[in-house]
C-alpha cells in the first residue's frame, strides 16, 4: 500500500467515529479498529521491501519554494516504529472500548485517538524534516484532546495544558533548529541530510542546531529537566496513558535522535549533552517512581526512567549502544504498555489507584496479576524476559562509556538506575498483588472482560516469547539498527542471548536485582524519610511559572490598554514626531529656492485673528458656547484665507459649511452641559501640552520648508488649468477639478456625508433604544425656555426668505461650472432655507410636511451621481467621463449643458439629504414626552380663532 | 474598453444608496441584494484576478483623464488579489451577519456594509494617492458606522475612540500628502515613482519625511505598535460580523505599505536610503510580542482574539519590513492567512457569545452548542496561534525562512518563536476555561435558557476554515503566486509605463503638454 494510504488512513478514518457515536459504541470502535487494521495491513504490505533492505518513497510537491514536500519513506527504523505504532494502537482500541464507560463519549476519544495515529505515523515515515514538525506538532496537540479528554476534571485541564506548553515550547524550538539544519545542507530532505554527516558537524551552527533539536526531542521524550509533564499527563484516560504516554508518543523524542543519529551523533557535544540527560532522567524517574502510591503515578515515572535509558544508549554514540537502544524501545514499548492497561483494569475494577489501598489482588484478579507481574518482573530485569536482554546491554555499554572522564561514573549510575527500577517494579508486585485480601477496596475487584485483559495478554506472551528466544527478533533489531545507523557506522556483531558468561554486566544485573529487594524490604522508613525530606515540586513551580508569566503579561498590557485616549494619542503623536524628526535630520536640505513674499497688513490682520482665536480657545474652552463662538471664527478666517488665495469656491464651501455645522453644533451642545468639567491632572495637560506644541511647531517648519521650495516637476494643477475649458467645458478650474478632472474623489466624498449623516441617524436611533433615552426624557434644561418658541416674525420671514434662497440656491448650482459654486454650496444653501423652517415653526410641524424622506434624497443623490458616471459606458468612455453641448432654447441666450451638471445633481441631493437627516435626527433627541408639540406653524397666529390647548408650549401669552 | 475593473468598487457604491432609497424598512429585500452583490463581487474579483495573473496590468482612466492629471484605477495581482480576498470573506461574513440576526439589530446595516466595501475595493484599485485618502476616509466612515451598529455604552465608547485616533490617521494622511504634493507637484501613484527619483540628493529631507510620514499612516491603519492602541477595544466591542470584517482593514495598511515602499520609495531608491529601516523591524517585532502577551493577559475572549490581530499584523509587519522579494512573498502569504483566522475566531466568539452570558474567561456553566463551538474555536486556535498543520504553521515558516541570514535574524527568530509559545499558552488557557471548564459545572436553574446559534450561523466559521484549509492544501500554489506577487512588485516598470504612458482625453502624442 502507498505510505500516503498509511498516513491518511487515520486522519480521514477520523471522521468515521464521530459519525458513527450514534450508532453504539461497539460499533464506534469497530470501525475505528478497521481503519487502524486497514492500515496496520497496508504497512505489512511493505514488509518485503523492507526486509530486503529497500526504501520506499512517495512524494508530492506542496511548497516546493520552501522545501517543504510531502515526502514519505519507509525503512527499517520507520517500519519499526511504526509497525509498534499501529500494532499497539489496535490493541488499545480493543482495550478502550471496554475501558470507557458509557458516560464517555465515545466518539470524540476515537476520533482523536486516530487523529493522534496518524500523527504518529507521519512523524517516522517523513522524509521532509519541516513535514515531520508538522506531524510533531500535530502530536502535541492530539495529546492536548485527549489529556483533557475527561473536561470535568480539573487535573486533565491542566495535565493537558502543561504538556502543551513544555512539548509546544520544545516544537517551536526544533522548528528553529530544523530550519537551521535545512539551511545549512540546502534542503529539507532527511534522505539528503543523512548524508551530509561532515558538512552539519562542521558548520558554525551546527551546536545551535543540536541544541535546538534537542530541546524539541528532550521535551517530547520527558527528559530532565522537562520530565515533569509526563506524570501529569496520566490525568488521561488509562487508554491513552499506556498508547501515548508509554508506548508511542512519548518515543517521538526517542525516535527523532535515533533519525538524527547519523548525523547529529558522535561530537563530544552529543555525548555529553545526550547521555547526561538521559543518566539524570534515568535515575530520577526511577528514584521518584518507588515513593508514588499512584499505580499510574509510579509506572509514569517508571516511563521516565526508561526514556531516560533509551536516551542515554543513544548518547554514548556508538553502534552497541544503538542497538541496544532500538531493543530496548521495543521492550519498553511491550511491557509498559501492558503494565498501564494492567493499572487500568485494577482503577476500573478497584475504583482506586493507590498502591496503599490495595493488596492481595493476587486472589482477586488471577489473570490480571499474572499479567502484570510477568510485565513487572521483565522490567525489572529478570531473566528470561525480554526486560532482562536490554537491560544487559545497558549494563555493557555503560560500562565502556565514560563522561567528564570519570570512569567509573557511567556504570555506578546505571546500576543505581536499575536498582530503583527493579525497587519499583517489586513494590507494585508485592505492595498491589501480594499481602492479605482486604475487605475495603472502594470497589470489590474481580478480573474484566476479555475486551480489557486479552490486549496486555498479546503483550505479554511478546515479552516472553521474545525474553526467552531473543535469536528470534535479533534480525530485526539488526535491521533496524543498520538502518538508524545508516553510513555512520557498522551493525555490532554480538548476538542478543540471555547468557552471555560471567560478564561485568551480570554482576552489575544480579547486584542491581538484589539491592532492588534490599530497598523494598526497607520501604517503609526510606518512604517516611522521602516524604520527609523537602523536594521541587514541578507542579507547583510550572503553576508558579505560568501564572507569573499571566500576570506579568497583564501588568504589561491592561495599564496602558485600559481605553485612556489621551494617552494613546500622546503616545501615538510622540511617536509621529520622533519617527518625522528622525527623517528630517537624516536628510539634507539645500537654500531655498524662492524668496519670502512680503506679508500685507491684511495678511498679518488674519493671522492676528486666527491666533487669537485659538489661543482664547485655549483658555476659554471650557465654556463651550464660547468655544463653539471661536471655533467659527477661526472657520471664517480660513474662507477669507481662500479668498485671499483666490480661491472663491474653498472660501464659498467653507462659509457654508461653518454656518450650518455651527448650526448642528449649536443643537449639539443643547444636550449637553454648558462647561467642560476638568478631568485631567495639570501634569497631564503639561505633556499633552507639549506634545501639541511640539507637533505644532513641526507642521509649521514643514510647511515653511515647502513653502520656499519648488516641485522637483511642474506640477499637475498646471495641466488642469490650461485643460479645464478645453477639455471640461467649464472656465471654473475648482468645479472642473471637483466634477471632471477627480470627480471620482467627489464621488467618494459624497459618499463620505451620506455615510455621515446615516451614522448620526443610526447613532440616535441606538440612543434613543439605549439607557441615555430616560436620561433625555427626564432632563431639566439648565435654562428658562423662551416663552415664544415659535414667533410669529420670524415665522413669516422665514417663509418668505425660503423661495429666495431656494432661487439663490438654484442659481449657484447652475452658474457652478463656470463662476464659483456648483452642487455642495447649492446643496447647503437649500439645507439652511429648510432648516430655517424647521427653527421657526419647530420640529413637528415641519416633519409633518416634508415629502421626501432625507434618507432617500441621499440615496438618490449618490445614485443620481453613479448613473451619471455609469452613463458614460454607454458611449465606450470610462466611468463619469463628462461631455458638454451648447444650446440655445428661445428666448434664453445659448447656453451650456454639461453631463458634469447631472453629477452635480447628485452631489447637490446628498448633501442635502445628509445636512437635513442629521438636523433631524438631533432633533429627534430634543423631544420630550412632557411637552407636546405644537401642531401650528406659530404660536400666536391672529388669523387663529381658537386658541392653543391647554400646555402647549407658549400657551396663554396674554402680555402679546 | 472593459469596465469590469471599476465594478468593485461601482457595484457596492451603487447597491448602498438603492438599499437606502429603496428598501430600508425591508431587512429582507436587504439581504437578498447584500448577498446577491458579494456574490457578484466575487465573480468579478475572480475573473479579474484571473485575467492579470499572467503580469498584465489593467489600467482604468476615470473621466477619461490620462495619468497624472486625473485618477486611475489599476488591476495588477497584488490588488486583484486583494480585492479577491476582500469579497470572500465578505461572503461569509455577511451569512454569518444574516444567520445571527446581527444585521437587524441597528439600522442600515447591509447599505453601511456596501459602501464599507467599497472603501475596501477602492483602496485596493486606485493608482492615485488623494483617492486612495478618499477611500480611507470612505472605510473609515463606514467602519465607524459598523462598528457602532447595535449600540451600546462600550461599543459607542470604544467606537469614539476607534474614529478619533484614526481622524489622526487621516490628518496626518493628509500632511503626508501636502508634502508629498509641495516636494513632487504630483499624487499619481507611477508618476511619483519617477519623480521622486529626480528630488536631487542634496535636498531630501522634504521627501524623507514626507515617505515617513505617509508610512505612519499606513502603520496606523496596520496597527503597528506604538500606534495601534486604536484596535483591542474597537475590535473586541464591535459586533462579530463587524469585527470579521475589520480583519481585512489592517491588511489594507499592510497592503499600502507595500504598494507605495516597493513603487514610489523602493528599498533601493537613495534619497529614502536609511529611513524606515531603523525602526519598523523593531515597531514589527514589538507588535508581535505585544499582541501574543496581549492575549495571554486578556480576560475577555474578544479582547484576545483582537490582540491576537495586532500580534499577527506584527508578523505581517516583520516580513514585510525585510523588504525583499522573498520576504513580501511570505508577508503576502501570511496576510491571507491571517484574515481569514482572524476573522473566523471572531465569528466563534460571536457564537460563544450567544449562548453564554458573556465572553469573561472565568467559568460558566455549560452552555448550547459546545462541541461544535470548540472544535471551531480550537481549528482557529490552531491557526492562529501559527501551529501545524494549518496555514499558520507554514506562514511563520516562511517567515522565518526570509529571515534566514538576515542581520536581524536572531531577534526575528527568537520573538517569532516565543510569541508563539505564548499565544498558545494564551489560547489553551482561553479554551479550557470556556469550553472544558464549564463541564465542571452545575448549571443555574434559575438562569434563563440561553439561545442556540442558528445553523447558517456555523456555516460562515465553518466556510473560513475551508478556506484555511484549501490554504493549506494548496499552500505551494498560492506561495508560487505571492512570488510572482512580489517579481511584480520589485518590477515595477511595466506598471509605470503602462500608467504613464496610456493616453486619455486631450493627451494625444501630439498634445502631450506635460
Amino acid at each position: 500500500m502507498s505510505l500516503f494510504f498509511i498516513v491518511a488512513l487515520p486522519f480521514f478514518g477520523a471522521l468515521l467515529p464521530g459519525l458513527m457515536n450514534s450508532a453504539g459504541r461497539s460499533a464506534c470502535s469497530g470501525v475505528t479498529f478497521v481503519v487502524s487494521l486497514a492500515a496496520f495491513l497496508g504497512l505489512l504490505t511493505n514488509l518485503p521491501y523492507v526486509l530486503a533492505g529497500e526504501v520506499v518513497t512517495a512524494q508530492v510537491d506542496w511548497m516546493p519554494a520552501l522545501g517543504l514536500n510531502f515526502t514519505l519513506m519507509l525503512d527499517g527504523l520507520g517500519f519499526f516504529f511504526a509497525l509498534l505504532i499501529l500494532g499497539i494502537g489496535l490493541l488499545i482500541i480493543i482495550y478502550a472500548r471496554g475501558y470507557l464507560s458509557r458516560d464517555d463519549n465515545m466518539g470524540e476519544f476515537f476520533t482523536y485517538l486516530l487523529l493522534f495515529q496518524g500523527a504518529m505515523v507521519g512523524i517516522v515515515l517523513s522524509d521532509n524534516i519541516l513535514l515531520l514538525l508538522i506531524f510533531w506538532e500535530l502530536t502535541s496537540l492530539s495529546s492536548f484532546l485527549l489529556i483533557g479528554y475527561w473536561k470535568h476534571l480539573p487535573e486533565g485541564r491542566q495535565g493537558a495544558r502543561m504538556a502543551l506548553t513544555v512539548t509546544g515550547m520544545g516544537g517551536l524550538a526544533m522548528i528553529a533548529g530544523m530550519l537551521i539544519l535545512g539551511q545549512i545542507v540546502g534542503s529539507y530532505d532527511l534522505s539528503v541530510i543523512l548524508q551530509n554527516r561532515d558538512l552539519i558537524q562542521a558548520d558554525p551552527l551546527y551546536v545551535s542546531a543540536l541544541l535546538l533539536i534537542l530541546l524539541g526531542c528532550f521535551t517530547k521524550s520527558a527528559q530532565f529537566p522537562f520530565h515533569f509533564w509526563l506524570p501529569h499527563a496520566m490525568a488521561a484516560p488509562t487508554p491513552v496513558s499506556a498508547y501515548l504516554h508509554s508506548a508511542t508518543m512519548v518515543k517521538a523524542g526517542i525516535f527523532l535522535m535515533a533519525r538524527m543519529w547519523p548525523v547529529l551523533s558522535g561530537t563530544p557535544e552529543w555525548v555529553m549533552i545526550v547521555t547526561s540527560a538521559g543518566l539524570i532522567t534515568m535515575v530520577l524517574g526511577a528514584v521518584i517512581a518507588i515513593f508514588k502510591h499512584d499505580l499510574k503515578a509510579l509506572l509514569a515515572f517508571s516511563t521516565v526512567s526508561h526514556l531516560g535509558l533509551i536516551t542515554m544508549l543513544l548518547g554514548t554514540g556508538t553502534a552497541f549502544g544503538a542497538m541496544a537502544a532500538v531493543f530496548h524501545i521495543l521492550n519498553h514499548a511491550t511491557f509498559k504498555a501492558a503494565l498501564f492497561m494492567s493499572a487500568g483494569i485494577i482503577d476500573h475494577e478497584a475504583h482506586t489507584r493507590d498502591i496503599r489501598r490495595l493488596g492481595g489482588l493476587r486472589k482477586l484478579m488471577p489473570v490480571t496479576f499474572v499479567i502484570a507481574t510477568l510485565a513487572a518482573l521483565s522490567m525489572a530485569g529478570i531473566p528470561p524476559l525480554n526486560g532482562f536482554l536490554s537491560k544487559e546491554m545497558m549494563l555493557e555499554e555503560a560500562n565502556h562509556t565514560v563522561l567528564f572522564g570519570i570512569d567509573w561514573l557511567v556504570p555506578a549510575l546505571a546500576v543505581v538506575g536499575a536498582l530503583f527500577s527493579a525497587a519499583y517494579c517489586f513494590r507494585l508486585i508485592f505492595h498491589v498483588f501480594f499481602g492479605p485480601v482486604r475487605d475495603d477496596y472502594p470497589h470489590k475487584p474481580h478480573d474484566p472482560g476479555k475486551a480489557m485483559w486479552l490486549p496486555p495478554a498479546i503483550l505479554v506472551v511478546l515479552v516472553v516469547l521474545i525474553g526467552a528466544a531473543p535469536f528470534l527478533a535479533e534480525p530485526f533489531v539488526k535491521l533496524v539498527t543498520s538502518s538508524l545507523l545508516g553510513s555512520a557506522g557498522e551493525v555490532p556483531d554480538a548476538h542478543i542471548k540471555i547468557w552471555h558468561g560471567l560478564v561485568p554486566a551480570l554482576y552489575m544485573s544480579i547486584a542491581a536485582v538484589v539491592g532492588g529487594l534490599l530497598v523494598i524490604a526497607a520501604f517503609k522508613p526510606l518512604s517516611r524519610a522521602w516524604d520527609a525530606a523537602p523536594r521541587p515540586e514541578a507542579k507547583v513551580m510550572f503553576d508558579a511559572v505560568v501564572a507569573a508569566a499571566a500576570g506579568l503579561a497583564q501588568r504589561l498590557i491592561q495599564p496602558s490598554h485600559d481605553g485612556s485616549f489621551t494617552r494613546s494619542a500622546a503616545i501615538g503623536s510622540a511617536a509621529i514626531i520622533v519617527a518625522g524628526l528622525h527623517a528630517w535630520s537624516t536628510g539634507t536640505v539645500e537654500a531655498a529656492t524662492r524668496a519670502m513674499q512680503p506679508a500685507g497688513p491684511v495678511a498679518i490682520a488674519g493671522w492676528a485673528m486666527l491666533v487669537a482665536a485659538t489661543v482664547a480657545l485655549l483658555f476659554v474652552h471650557r465654556n463651550r458656547f464660547m468655544a463653539l463662538i471661536l471655533i467659527g471664527i477661526v472657520g471664517l478666517m480660513v474662507s477669507v484665507g481662500f479668498v485671499f488665495f483666490s480661491a472663491p469656491d474653498l472660501a464659498m464651501t467653507q462659509f457654508t459649511v461653518e454656518v450650518v455645522t455651527i448650526i448642528l453644533m449649536l443643537l449639539a451642545l443643547n444636550f449637553l452641559p454648558k462647561r467642560t468639567p476638568v478631568e485631567s491632572t495639570t501634569l497631564r495637560r503639561v505633556r499633552d501640552g507639549v506634545v501639541a506644541v511640539a507637533g505644532g511647531l513641526a507642521t509649521f517648519g514643514l510647511s515653511y520648508h515647502f513653502l520656499l521650495r519648488d516641485t522637483v516637476a511642474a506640477p499637475i494643477s498646471e495641466f488642469h488649468l490650461a485643460n479645464s475649458y478645453k477639455g471640461g467645458g467649464g472656465t471654473n478650474v475648482v468645479n472642473v477639478i471637483l466634477v471632471d478632472f477627480r470627480g471620482f474623489d467627489t464621488f467618494g466624498e459624497i459618499i463620505v456625508l451620506g455615510i455621515a449623516a446615516l451614522l448620526i441617524y443610526a447613532l440616535t436611533e441606538a440612543l434613543l433604544d439605549g439607557p441615555v433615552r430616560a436620561r433625555l426624557l427626564n432632563r431639566t434644561p439648565d435654562q428658562p425656555l423662551a416663552g415664544d418658541r415659535h414667533p410669529m416674525m420670524m415665522v413669516v420671514l422665514t417663509r418668505v426668505i425660503m423661495p429666495i434662497v431656494l432661487m439663490v440656491g438654484f442659481y449657484i448650482f447652475l452658474r457652478g461650472h463656470n463662476e464659483p459654486g456648483g452642487g455642495f454650496i447649492a446643496g447647503l444653501i437649500v439645507s439652511i432655507a429648510v432648516v430655517m423652517q424647521y427653527m421657526a415653526s419647530g420640529f413637528s410641524w415641519t416633519s409633518a410636511r416634508l415629502r421626501y424622506p432625507y434618507h432617500g434624497v441621499i440615496g438618490a443623490g449618490v445614485l443620481v451621481a453613479g448613473m451619471t458616471g455609469i452613463g458614460s459606458w454607454f458611449v465606450g468612455k470610462p466611468f463619469l467621463t463628462s461631455d458638454y453641448t451648447y444650446v440655445r432654447i428661445p428666448p434664453f441666450h445659448e447656453f451650456e449643458l454639461a453631463t458634469a451638471m447631472f453629477f452635480d445633481l447628485g452631489v447637490f441631493l446628498a448633501v442635502v439629504g445628509a445636512v437635513m437627516l442629521s438636523l433631524e435626527s438631533f432633533s429627534r433627541l430634543a423631544r420630550r414626552a412632557h411637552m407636546p408639540e405644537s401642531d401650528y406653524p406659530m404660536d400666536i397666529d391672529p388669523s387663529r380663532h381658537d386658541p392653543p390647548p391647554d400646555g402647549a408650549p407658549g400657551a396663554a401669552k396674554e402680555g402679546v | 474598453m472593459t469596465h469590469w475593473i471599476i465594478a468593485p468598487v461601482v457595484l457596492p457604491a451603487m447597491l448602498a444608496p438603492f438599499i437606502v432609497l429603496a428598501a430600508r424598512y425591508h431587512l429582507r429585500i436587504q439581504r437578498t441584494f447584500s448577498v446577491v452583490g458579494v456574490l457578484a463581487l466575487i465573480a468579478v474579483a475572480a475573473s479579474l484576478a484571473w485575467e492579470v495573473s499572467d503580469g498584465d496590468v489593467i489600467l482604468y482612466q476615470l473621466s477619461d483623464w490620462a495619468a497624472p492629471f486625473g485618477i486611475v484605477l489599476v488591476g495588477d495581482r497584488l490588488s486583484t488579489l486583494m480585492v479577491l480576498l476582500t469579497a470572500v470573506l465578505a461572503l461569509f461574513v455577511l451569512l454569518y451577519a444574516i444567520g445571527s440576526g446581527w444585521d437587524g439589530r441597528g439600522r442600515h446595516f447591509h447599505a453601511l456594509f456596501q459602501f464599507q466595501l467599497m472603501g475596501i475595493m477602492g483602496a485596493f484599485l486606485t493608482g492615485d494617492l488623494f483617492n486612495l485618502f478618499v477611500f480611507f476616509e470612505v472605510l473609515l466612515i463606514a467602519s465607524y458606522g459598523l462598528m457602532i451598529h447595535g449600540g451600546g455604552n462600550d461599543r459607542l465608547r470604544a467606537g469614539v475612540q476607534y474614529v478619533l485616533f484614526n481622524l489622526i490617521g487621516s490628518t496626518l494622511f493628509l500632511f503626508a500628502l501636502g508634502s508629498i504634493y509641495a516636494e513632487t507637484g504630483t499624487l499619481n501613484m507611477a508618476d511619483l515613482a519617477q519623480r521622486v527619483a529626480q528630488v536631487s540628493p542634496g535636498e531630501t529631507a522634504g521627501i524623507r519625511v514626507a515617505a515617513v510620514l505617509l508610512l505612519l499612516v499606513f502603520a496606523i491603519k496596520a496597527a503597528l505598535v506604538p500606534l495601534h492602541f486604536w484596535l483591542p477595544s474597537a475590535y473586541a466591542e464591535a459586533p462579530a460580523p463587524v469585527a470579521a470584517l475589520f480583519a481585512i482593514m489592517t491588511k489594507v495598511g499592510a497592503y499600502a505599505i507595500i504598494r507605495v515602499y516597493t513603487l514610489i520609495f523602493p528599498p533601493d531608491l537613495e534619497v529614502t536610503a536609511g529611513l524606515h529601516e531603523v525602526w519598523l523591524l523593531p515597531a514589527a517585532l514589538v507588535s508581535l510580542a505585544l499582541g501574543m502577551i496581549g492575549v495571554l493577559a486578556a480576560r475577555k475572549l474578544d479582547r484576545l482574539i483582537a490582540f491576537s490581530i495586532v500580534g499577527s499584523m506584527g508578523m505581517v509587519m516583520v516580513a514585510i519590513s525585510l523588504f525583499t522579494q522573498q520576504s513580501i512573498a511570505a508577508s503576502l502569504y501570511y496576510m491571507i492567512h491571517s484574515t481569514l483566522a482572524g476573522a473566523m475566531l471572531f465569528l466563534v466568539a460571536d457564537l460563544v457569545r450567544t449562548s453564554r452570558p458573556d465572553l469573561v474567561l472565568a467559568p460558566r456553566s455549560p452552555f448550547a452548542g459546545t462541541a461544535l463551538t470548540s472544535a471551531l474555536f480550537f481549528v482557529g486556535a490552531i491557526a492562529m496561534a501559527g501551529l501545524p498543520p494549518l496555514s499558520g504553521f507554514l506562514g511563520k515558516l516562511l517567515v522565518l525562512d526570509a529571515a534566514f541570514d538576515t542581520d536581524a535574524m536572531g531577534w526575528i527568530w527568537t520573538v517569532v518563536l516565543l510569541s508563539s509559545l505564548v499565544s498558545i499558552l494564551g489560547f489553551a488557557r482561553a479554551g479550557s476555561m470556556v469550553f472544558w471548564k464549564s463541564h465542571g459545572i452545575s448549571p443555574d436553574p434559575e438562569a434563563k435558557p440561553m439561545p442556540r446559534p442558528t445553523a447558517l450561523s456555523y456555516v460562515a466559521p465553518g466556510g473560513l476554515v475551508a478556506l484555511l484549509i484549501a490554504l493549506t492544501v494548496f499552500a505551494g500554489q498560492v506561495h508560487g503566486y505571492a512570488e510572482d506577487i512580489a517579481a511584480q512588485l520589485f518590477a515595477p516598470e511595466p506598471y509605470v509605463s503602462t500608467v504613464l504612458e496610456t493616453p486619455g482625453k486631450l493627451s494625444g502624442p501630439t498634445k502631450e503638454d506635460h
